[in-house]
């Protein structure tokens, strides 16, 4: 029932011409359709035309991909602004999807779907399951959750594109999760890292194992950060391969993953530009810097975006994979611009505490950081879970413990911070995207 | 000499309330009964030691109810009712390099007083409380007593 890879040689691809094309010949059907995209985005969107008119641009200015520093950003805000569907191209008429963001830290997004933007969603992912080798026969579980959120609905129509069976069991009811796991064969999870540290717990309460009650082999993980430290706990504990998932529901959804080589997520050419830039100054970055992601898409009819600020933090790669493909990689996407934390003036960033602890074997999966404003001056507090197999019974062991990872943590991030160990289960779990930071200087 | 170790249960605890009636009501419904009892405190947490009668019964409903468990294997020492005798236990396994890690001590049904040590070498204590004729407790024991 299962889906073996032939042999290493004969790696598959969804659409092997684009996807090995050379990378001067993607880059020249970028520059058509860039050149396509700002006439109909001039012509077609009223919120496009005035922001070209303010930045004094005219299409007929942008030939080359150079040119693209010519356009304006785009912003979440943009989108705000013009809640619900002020951004729009196309008639309401043609639109057979709405996706709306939760709005959890501002008024709520609408984005819209013709059918050619679904079957183009759907494309690029199934472009991405190739890379890690799902498809047909296998068993994926989609405990993303359904709705309006797209994490759910995007993986479900890359996994029926690719000819896999989608068992669509939507996040929550873990019980159930394990049980049809097992029962129905599943092969491939995909949910957020979080979901999957609560499911391969509960599991363990329950005497499950991964590798020789289930059938998983993959992971699809995403929809929040993870460090490289927390995949490789995943992988050793569970015997699964785990890959990074990404996207953005402005963008469409889940749309890129990481191939088998596990070294950057593979952004399809022909219908997204990347750019990495100074957050600060907004100048383009030269590969291989760190900065925050900027996206143009190059196909979407009803919601197109130039130059949209994404608001993540990564690095280009523009170098040849060892998988074949041709198409640029964004590194590991560390944390976004704005989860940064400023503490007595050192930046910090939650990435940077897990990939920390992630290496410290006598503490669990599970953190909090808590900052706060004692005196004037800004603390920091990491409350960490006490892995079970490494308690000791001698106090000085735990106190021993608490002062490696606060000495481990001063090392990154130059900055003493308080530790303290708490029993397991004091640390919320969450089922889709876990919030890591509690910042009462806020209030 | 081999079995000559008690099971210890040691909990890591953080500092809240409640704890201790929890351990208690999930031993008092699965019928565990505490032998002997001690709470090392250490600011924000601490460790709660016990001997109880059924050690892997103890272990699974604590486990079940959530708490991080460990065992731990430790001396119990038999003690006359003698002034000295906690003298002379330290000082024979201080000559022979043994270090006593903690202690603590109640007594017994039968009133006779029962010390409970965590020594960082298990062999040796053994071999040389033996030679000085003290008598040590097992598991069988500390059902009984």
């Amino acid at each position: 029932m299962t889906k073996y890879l032939l042999c290493d040689n004969m790696i598959e691809y969804w659409n092997p011409q684009i996807e090995r094309m050379p990378l001067d010949e993607l880059e020249q059907i970028q520059e058509e359709r860039l050149r396509h995209l700002v006439d109909y985005v001039y012509t077609h969107s009223p919120f496009y035309k005035k922001r070209f008119d303010e930045a004094g641009v005219k299409p007929e200015d942008i030939r080359t991909l150079e040119d693209l520093q010519k356009l304006p950003f785009t912003y979440k805000q943009d989108l705000r602004d013009n809640y619900p569907k002020g951004m729009f191209c196309v008639p309401d008429t043609q639109l057979v999807r709405y996706h709306v963001s939760s709005g959890t830290t501002g008024k709520p997004t609408v984005v819209g779907y013709t059918k050619n933007d679904i079957h183009e969603w759907a494309k690029s992912l199934g472009r991405a399951l190739t890379s890690i080798g799902v498809g047909r026969g296998d068993v994926l579980q989609v405990s993303y959750g359904y709705g309006l959120f797209t994490g759910g609905l995007g993986l479900h129509y890359g996994a029926e594109e690719v000819g896999s069976t989608v068992l669509p069991i939507s996040v929550g009811n873990t019980d159930k999760q394990l049980e049809l796991m097992q029962d129905l064969g599943t092969t491939t999870l995909a949910c957020t890292p979080s979901y999957f540290l609560y499911m391969a717990e509960e599991a363990k309460d329950k005497g499950i194992d991964f590798q020789e009650d289930t059938g998983l082999k993959t992971g699809i993980f995403g929809a929040e950060p993870w460090t490289e430290e927390m995949r490789k706990r995943m992988e050793d504990a569970t015997g699964i391969k785990a890959y990074d998932v990404f996207g953005t529901s402005e963008l469409s959804g889940p749309l890129f993953t990481e191939c088998t080589c596990q070294d950057g997520i593979h952004i399809w050419g022909d219908q997204f530009i990347v750019e990495i830039i100074d957050p600060e100054t907004g100048d383009t970055l030269p590969e291989g810097e760190r900065g925050e992601l900027v996206i143009t898409t190059l196909t979407k009819e009803a919601l197109p975006l130039i130059r949209y600020r994404i608001g993540d933090c990564t690095i280009l790669n523009k170098q040849p994979c060892e998988c074949g493909r041709t198409h640029p990689r964004i590194m590991r996407v560390t944390g976004r611009v704005d989860d940064m934390l400023i503490i007595r003036g050192i930046n910090v960033f939650p990435g940077q505490v897990e990939s920390v602890l992630m290496k410290i074997p006598e503490v669990g999966e599970h953190f909090m950081i808590h900052v706060d404003r004692i005196n004037e001056m800004d603390t920091m507090k990491i409350q960490i879970e006490m892995n079970d197999e490494a308690f000791s019974d001698k106090v000085n062991d735990i106190i021993s413990l608490e002062k490696k990872v606060a000495s481990a943590l001063k090392s990154v991030l130059n900055l003493s911070v308080g530790v303290e160990l708490v029993e397991h289960g004091t640390i919320p779990r969450s089922i889709g995207k876990s919030k890591k930071i509690i910042d009462n200087r806020k209030l | 000499m081999d079995e000559k170790f008690i099971k210890q249960i040691s909990l890591f605890a953080e500092n809240k309330p409640g704890h201790l009636a929890n351990i208690a009501s999930s031993f008092k419904e699965a019928s565990v009964n505490i032998r002997a009892f001690t709470i090392a405190e250490a600011g924000d947490f601490g460790i709660i030691r016990m001997v109880v009668d059924k050690p892997e019964k103890a272990h699974r409903v604590l486990h079940d109810a959530g708490f991080t468990v460990s065992e731990t294997d430790v001396l119990g020492i038999q003690m006359e009712d003698v002034p000295g005798q906690l003298a002379t236990i330290a000082e024979v396994l201080g000559k022979k390099g043994v270090n006593i890690d903690y202690a603590y001590a109640f007594v017994t049904k039968t009133e006779k007083a029962f010390l409970i040590i965590r020594v960082n070498d298990l062999k040796t204590a053994v071999e040389t409380l033996y030679e000085q004729g003290i008598s040590l407790l097992d598991m069988g024991d500390v059902q009984s007593i």
